[in-house]
């Protein structure tokens, strides 16, 4: 028998689309509201539409209840009443409590056919929505429905729309309706197919896609080759998102890698627990919100703001003990240095562990952090673009530290000729431990910035620390640009692999043409040459 | 000086080590076989497997010790070696489970059956076999060493350099082995071991056995990296560790020597991996994690690196004391410690127990030839 009412349904559904608009002007509210009573589908079909017609002021929270089953009726007395979430009884028809409801109230029973019914009615009722959200979305799930008996109130619709972003929404809601129905006019149908082709995106794909076989040879024609424009554009589109998915990668590797390119690539010393240093600055960003939880819940939107600093003093306080404590009696002496700091790293983690525990710590964003925009096809976060701002600020910052401050050129002279440098009146050792400082501090920064999009554990370094020197090694020892360039060009070349290769996959193919790339170029990309090669 | 090379390879150190590893070798089985459980002096089948695999650790210090200490290469990706040489023995023995497996498929492992593969990947053929499989365990590394070294060398890529590749290599083998699709039991590895030759893997008689073999292996391996560096070969690989530049432009083919140093390590630590494995019962991708590979090269800096036997000496010191804290109420201090025994090493015994044993001796010796008494040590180097 199912089937059988499913068929009859699927016909007065059909036979409704056709007539309901102008059978729904006819009836009067009670009349409507009287079909809710016979407990038949296709009267409840029918009745909805009607309602979605009407626009009547009760007919959304009716609909509503419809859906979630909390629409009930008296038989005997042909009268139907919601229930709203408090249990209340309320008439349909005023929307009033009822004081003396009914003894014996019956649910109006729904169907699978009958709840896309409802979904299309709500979504015709809200194309007229006063909040402009609303009116989106419902814009949005008429495109997706592309629901014929909604072409009315679209059209209604468009004509009061005045926001600009919804008026399209809507021209698109209508064009997909159109394009699919076959009983419209075969120029507005191509009309339909060019909006379409301007929306351009996955949806406008599939819609087109599904334009069945027997359409009009021009029509189909128009299609095919809108078809093949938006295969087009989205493949550049996904050009560009891997670019820029790229680029995100590659701010992260140049954050992490940044410090390294200070200690490692200036110093020449093997910090094996610079991800220790960046793990520090994120459980610093952590404590910092802690404390701002606990006690000035309102400035919290400034706790990244403060945990910059914070981060860096920490961080860059801890490089320095461990260059004087350790790392100054290595000098010379790399494969020992990297042995002795990772010792040191296996410390830190350790430390960090029995100080905060094992597990992920939880570090939250900031309000003007979180939420995303959208340029074209492309869905930009805000943290990410904070992040790729962020680490090129710092970049920037360094570079006219080492260039134009008294520390930088210092930093300077020792690095391309201590014993010159030390002649000159310079306290190498003391540039040293500040240039390690200044490193490791960097490292704390990035370490801030990370615990946004990483889980802020011990382990948080480690998984840094290969990719770091990574990007130094094949960017250029010794040189920031290079390690700029290096950065971004891995990041790039990881997401641009990623499709093809699955993540894993594209990580090891990375790692393994950087291993041929350094048999090929040993001292990076932007090798430094003479005599500060050997030194 | 010119002593008949067997005396000059096996001086009174090197007999030492010899003697003892064989008196070892034979009293942890007798110990454990003959000796009645309940006697103060039996030995546990636990210890017996916990001592083999000390030995195989011992192997893969050795063959650091090889390039390390006499080369001056240091590879961050020897565990990537003893790994393969693992992976090796494991499919060996995955192939020897036949259907006593859980879904007892006469052909396919496991985790193959798991995964519903239909057919054995070409290269799981053969390894049935178990001298194909032996011959694996050294090929396989030793290829990989090759291909590797003859890049790495011939572009000149040294020190530090040459040690982060080395990580990144073991790390993307790492992230390889992690994956289903590549057909070696992802994460899980490979496990569940039945026989070995047609031995109970889990029998006394046979991890005895393991023992004993293990020793052997690394009696060899130590002749062999003697023999190699008290020979002329030995002097210019000392000459390459230490002024690398001046030993090219005095003629000797660099690359040559250092790629068939670093070759024959590989190939002696995937001895060590296979027979690792049965010992230990699993190989999975965490064996090839860089940590490990950095850890091994610490036992070899305890013990003295350019010593061979201070190498074994640190695999057993280091991982005895790892054992020891890991398994009580100090395990959460065993990281502190393990990071804390780096540092002080590289910082207060750089030249390890054994070589600072040796320098100390040796400067007496000269000393009382000069007549002078308590003769300043030489320079560090």
């Amino acid at each position: 028998m199912r089937g059988f009412n499913g068929l009859l349904i699927a016909l007065a559904l059909a036979f409704i689309a056709l007539v309901s608009v102008t059978l729904a002007r006819a009836q009067s509210p009670g009349d409507v509201l009287a079909k809710f009573t016979t407990d038949d589908f296709s009267d409840t079909a029918e009745a909805v539409e009607a309602l979605a017609a009407s626009g009547d002021k009760m007919a959304a929270p009716i609909i509503f209840a419809l859906q979630d089953g909390r629409l009930l009726f008296d038989a005997k007395s042909k009268t139907v009443f919601i229930k709203d979430a408090s249990g209340a009884i309320l008439d349909a028809a005023t929307g009033q409590p009822v004081t003396a409801a009914p003894a014996e109230l019956e649910t109006v029973g729904i169907n699978n056919r009958l709840r896309r019914a409802i979904e299309a009615a709500l979504g015709t009722l809200t194309l007229l929505a006063p909040e402009p959200q609303k009116r989106l979305e419902a814009a949005l799930a008429v495109y997706k429905s592309r629901d014929e008996k909604a072409l009315p109130a679209l059209d209604t619709a468009i004509a009061k729309e005045t926001n600009a972003n919804i008026k399209r929404a809507l021209l698109e809601a209508r064009a997909a309706v159109i394009v699919l129905s076959a009983d419209a006019p075969e120029a507005a149908r191509l009309d339909a197919v060019g909006v379409i082709r301007a929306r351009g995106d996955q949806e406008a794909l599939s819609l087109l896609s599904s334009l069945p076989a027997d359409a009009p040879p021009a029509l189909a024609k128009a299609a095919a080759s809108a078809i093949k424009a938006i295969q087009g554009q989205l493949e550049i589109w996904n050009g560009v998102q891997n670019a820029w998915y790229g680029l995100s990668l590659g701010s992260v590797l140049l954050l992490a890698a940044i410090g390294l390119a200070i200690t490692f690539g200036v110093m020449g010393i093997i910090n094996m627990a610079h991800g220790e240093m960046v793990m520090i600055g994120a459980y610093v960003t952590f404590m910092v919100q802690e404390v701002i939880r606990t006690r000035y819940p309102g400035l919290f939107d400034y706790s990244l703001l403060m945990a910059v600093p914070l981060a860096f003093l920490v961080a860059g306080a801890i490089g320095i003990a461990i260059e004087r404590g350790i790392i100054r009696f290595l000098y010379g002496r790399p494969l020992e240095t990297l042995l002795a700091t990772w010792g040191l790293s296996l410390i830190l983690q350790q430390a960090v562990r029995t100080a905060f525990g094992s597990s992920n710590k939880e570090v939250g964003a900031p309000s003007w952090m979180s939420g995303a925009f959208e340029v074209g096809h492309l869905n930009i976060t805000y943290g990410r673009l904070w992040i790729i701002c962020f680490t090129l600020i710092v970049f920037v910052a360094l570079l006219a530290m080492l260039r134009f401050t008294r520390l930088g050129l210092e930093m300077r002279a020792v690095t391309q000729n201590r014993a010159m440098a030390a002649a000159m009146g310079i306290r190498t050792a003391r540039i040293d431990a500040l240039t390690f400082g200044l490193g490791s501090g960097i490292a704390g920064i990035a370490g801030v910035a990370l615990s946004q999009i990483d889980n802020v554990s011990p382990n948080l370094g480690q998984g840094y620390i290969i990719d770091s020197f990574m990007v130094v090694v094949f960017g250029g020892v010794g040189n920031l640009w290079g390690t700029l360039v290096g950065a971004f060009t891995l990041g790039i070349a990881n997401k641009f692999l990623e499709p093809y290769a699955g993540a894993v996959l594209g990580k090891i193919a990375i790692l393994v043409l950087i291993i041929l790339f350094i048999q090929k170029r040993p001292r990076g990309m932007f090798a430094l040459k003479g005599r500060a090669v050997e030194a | 000086m010119t002593a008949h090379p067997l005396i000059r390879m096996l001086d009174r150190g090197a007999v030492l080590f010899l003697a003892l590893l064989g008196a070892f070798a034979i009293a942890i089985p007798v110990l454990n076989l003959l000796v009645p459980e309940g006697s103060a002096l039996h030995v546990s089948t636990y210890l017996v497997a916990l001592f083999g695999k000390y030995v195989c650790y011992g192997i893969l210090a050795l063959s650091i010790d090889l390039i390390w200490g006499y080369a001056g290469i240091l590879s961050l990706g020897h565990g990537a070696f003893f790994a393969l040489g693992g992976y090796a023995m494991g499919m060996y023995l995955m192939r020897q489970i036949g259907t006593r497996g859980v879904y007892a498929n006469p052909i396919l492992p496991d985790f193959m059956v798991f995964l519903n593969w239909k057919e054995l990947p070409v290269y799981w053929y053969g390894f049935q076999y178990f001298p194909y499989a032996a011959l694996m365990v050294m090929l396989v590394p030793g290829a990989l060493a090759f291909v590797f070294g003859w890049f790495a060398f011939r572009s000149r890529v040294t020190g530090v350099y040459l040690s982060i590749i080395t990580q990144a290599m073991t790390f993307a083998l790492m992230l390889g082995f992690f994956r289903n699709n590549f057909g070696f039991g992802g994460n899980n590895g490979l496990t569940d071991f039945k026989d070995i030759l047609g031995f109970n893997v889990q029998a006394e008689g046979t991890r005895n056995a393991l023992l004993v073999v293990s020793c052997l292996a690394l009696a060899i391996g130590f002749l062999i990296c003697r023999a190699i560096v008290t020979s002329k070969f030995g002097k210019v690989l000392v000459a390459i560790r230490d002024a690398e530049a001046r030993t090219r432009f005095l003629g000797y083919r660099v690359e040559a020597y250092k790629l068939f140093v670093f070759t024959l390590s590989a190939c002696m630590a995937g001895v060590a991996g296979a027979l690792y494995v049965p010992q230990v019962g699993i190989i999975n991708p965490s064996e090839f994690a860089p940590g490990n590979s950095i850890e091994a090269v610490i036992w070899v800096a305890v013990g003295g690196r350019g010593t061979l036997t201070g190498a074994v000496l640190g695999a057993f010191v280091v991982n005895y004391a790892k054992t020891f804290f890991t398994s009580g109420v100090l395990a959460p201090y065993w990281l502190f410690m393990l990071g804390g025994l780096f540092i002080a090493v590289t910082l207060l015994l750089p030249r390890g127990v054994i070589g600072t044993y040796n320098h100390w001796r040796d400067g007496r010796g000269e000393a009382r030839a000069a007549g002078v008494p308590n003769a300043p040590p030489h320079a560090a180097k």
